[in-house]
């Protein structure tokens, strides 16, 4: 009996747990292994906080996705021996394996930054990336009044970077419904050099946030946080005040990727960027959002990576070559407000191109413009994700390497 | 696009970074520097050294990453590279700027 282990059963991990029931010879036992009973749909966090989606929308048990090929295993895990092939649990079981798969995401950390956390925490401060902070984000601005909202990513990477201009945009549309847009203010601070970094994007998008009358703070790298005076302050001294922030904390890998010496100074693991084969050892592969790649952190990126890590884990335990073959494909869609959305689609090299998606030279999906359909399309993801994403079913017409066809590339070209 | 800094023909992206860290030496450094309003001193070279070595090893870069190097703490970071330290010291080290989402 041979072993392969996967740690973490978010997105990734029960896409591979499905994939590899399908593949893996059956002299193969597969276990999988998470902390959670309940498994989060991380993109509707985005709409908790506007009351569009509550809670028991999002969530579902692990165990339903989980193939019965697989042993699910609830426990916290504590480290991985890469040396040794093990892996120590909590409950103080060990797990052997000849291949491992490290599919445990990002989490916010906002104790990285002096003051963040504190009596203010989830009072005039909060996040959206966790389930817990995005409810209590739903009842704060149920009942605000109005005053200057300040939407603030703490330091990148982050997962699903474009999520918080979507809130922001979100946020302008809510006020406005509830009729008391003129008595907020909101702005957008950001340690990049602006919402939009890219030429072409800012180019295409630039004006959405004129329109919408949102202040861009840009290159403000937050180094600390006054609850009590309501001030964030940068490395430079910049000052930002705000009556309510709503912060992208710092995001890290998890604690035990440090604690087996496998992480960078974020806990992200270095992997190979085309073969997903972490840098520590060969038995090692890393996918989704907790490997160190220069890809988004986003859950599309995950299922483009699954098809190729897939391929090589295949190889890997038949003795071949392993494909280099991942490009770092995104492709997100990004809500503006008002029932609209638009679609990006992007790799390691291409900007994000405009064109359309997924069919070329077709559509139905305008990449780079806003429009209702890519809002439909956004929503649907939440069904493709439970039913297809995770159970790792094909996707029609969307493959794991980009597309050129249909896209206008020229003006990407930098 | 090509532009002649220090004397020799570069090439540059449409923001002014080098595609090729090959062509990169201390006087078109130092040029570029003064483009971004900087004299470069003993304490900036090491920091262009290490963001280029993490370069070729294809290791992502953050200011973060920079501030635990090292070789600078981020205050210092911000003190020899000040506005956009990753930002401007990537142009001076001839690496590609910083990535991000859109
Ligand atoms: C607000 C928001 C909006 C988003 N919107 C989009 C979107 O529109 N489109 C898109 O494609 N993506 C989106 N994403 C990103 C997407 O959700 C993630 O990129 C994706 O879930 C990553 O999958 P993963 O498997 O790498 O990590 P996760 O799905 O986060 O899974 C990690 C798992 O590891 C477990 N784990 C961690 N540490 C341990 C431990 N020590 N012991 C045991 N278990 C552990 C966790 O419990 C978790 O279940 C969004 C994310 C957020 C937060």
């Amino acid at each position: 009996m041979k072993d392969l282990v996967i740690l973490g059963a978010g997105t990734a991990g029960t896409m591979m747990s499905n994939h590899l029931a399908k593949r893996l010879p059956n002299d193969w036992r597969i276990r999988i292994v998470d902390q959670r009973k309940i498994h989060h749909y991380q993109p509707g966090y985005l709409f908790i906080p506007f009351g569009t989606y509550k809670e028991e929308d999002i969530i579902k048990p692990i165990q339903q996705f989980i193939p019965e090929r697989a042993e699910y295993i609830q426990q916290s895990i504590l480290k991985v021996d890469a040396e040794h092939n093990r892996v120590y649990l909590e409950d103080s079981r060990v797990l052997d394996y000849d291949v491992l798969i490290i599919a445990t995401g990002t989490d916010i950390a906002p104790e990285e930054i002096d003051g963040m956390m504190g009596d203010h925490w989830h009072k005039s401060v909060f996040d959206f990336y966790t389930l817990d902070g995005a409810v209590k984000l739903h009842k704060k601005l149920e009942n605000w009044k109005g005053g200057h909202l300040a939407v603030h990513i703490t330091e990148m990477p982050i997962k699903c970077p474009v999520a918080p201009l979507e809130f922001t945009f979100l946020a302008d549309a809510y006020f406005e419904q509830r009729g008391i847009r003129d008595k907020v203010k909101i702005s957008f601070v950001t340690p990049m050099d602006g919402a939009f970094t890219k030429p072409v994007a800012s180019a295409h998008l630039g004006h959405l946030l004129e329109e919408k009358g949102i202040e861009v703070v840009p290159n403000f790298n937050i180094m600390s946080l006054d609850g009590e005076r309501k001030v964030i302050t940068d490395y430079e001294g910049k000052e930002v005040s705000y009556d309510l922030l709503v912060t992208i904390p710092t995001n890290k890998g998890a604690d035990y990727v440090e604690r087996s010496g496998l992480g960078d100074e974020l806990n992200f693991i270095p992997t190979h960027k085309g073969t997903l084969q972490s840098k520590a050892k060969e038995n090692i592969f890393v996918i989704g959002d907790a490997t160190n790649l220069p890809a988004s952190k986003a859950g599309s990126v995950a299922h483009f990576e699954g098809e190729i890590l897939l391929e090589n884990i295949m190889r890997y335990i038949n003795g071949k070559e392993l494909l280099d073959e991942f490009d770092g494909h995104a492709n997100c869609f990004v809500e503006t407000g008002h029932g609209k959305a638009l679609l990006i689609d992007f790799n390691y090299t291409h900007q994000p191109v405009s064109g359309t998606f997924p069919i070329p030279g077709v559509g139905p999906l305008n990449l780079l413009k806003e429009s209702r359909m890519n809002h439909m399309g956004k929503m649907a993801f939440k069904w493709i994700y439970w039913n297809m994403l995770i159970t790792g079913k094909h996707i029609p017409f969307v493959s794991s390497k980009m597309n050129e066809a249909g896209k206008n590339f020229e003006e990407a070209n930098v | 696009m090509e532009a002649t800094i220090a004397g020799q023909i570069i090439d540059l992206n449409n923001e002014g970074y080098l595609t090729d860290l090959n062509q990169w030496n201390k006087e078109v450094a130092a040029q570029i520097a003064q483009e971004e309003g900087i004299e470069l001193t003993d304490g900036h070279w090491p920091v262009l050294e290490y963001l280029q070595e993490q370069y070729r090893n294809e290791v992502p870069l953050s200011i973060r990453k920079v501030g635990k190097s090292g070789v600078v703490d981020i205050k210092q970071f911000y003190a020899l590279f000040p506005g956009g330290p990753l930002k401007k010291a990537s142009r001076i080290a001839g690496i590609p700027k910083p990535a991000s989402c859109i």
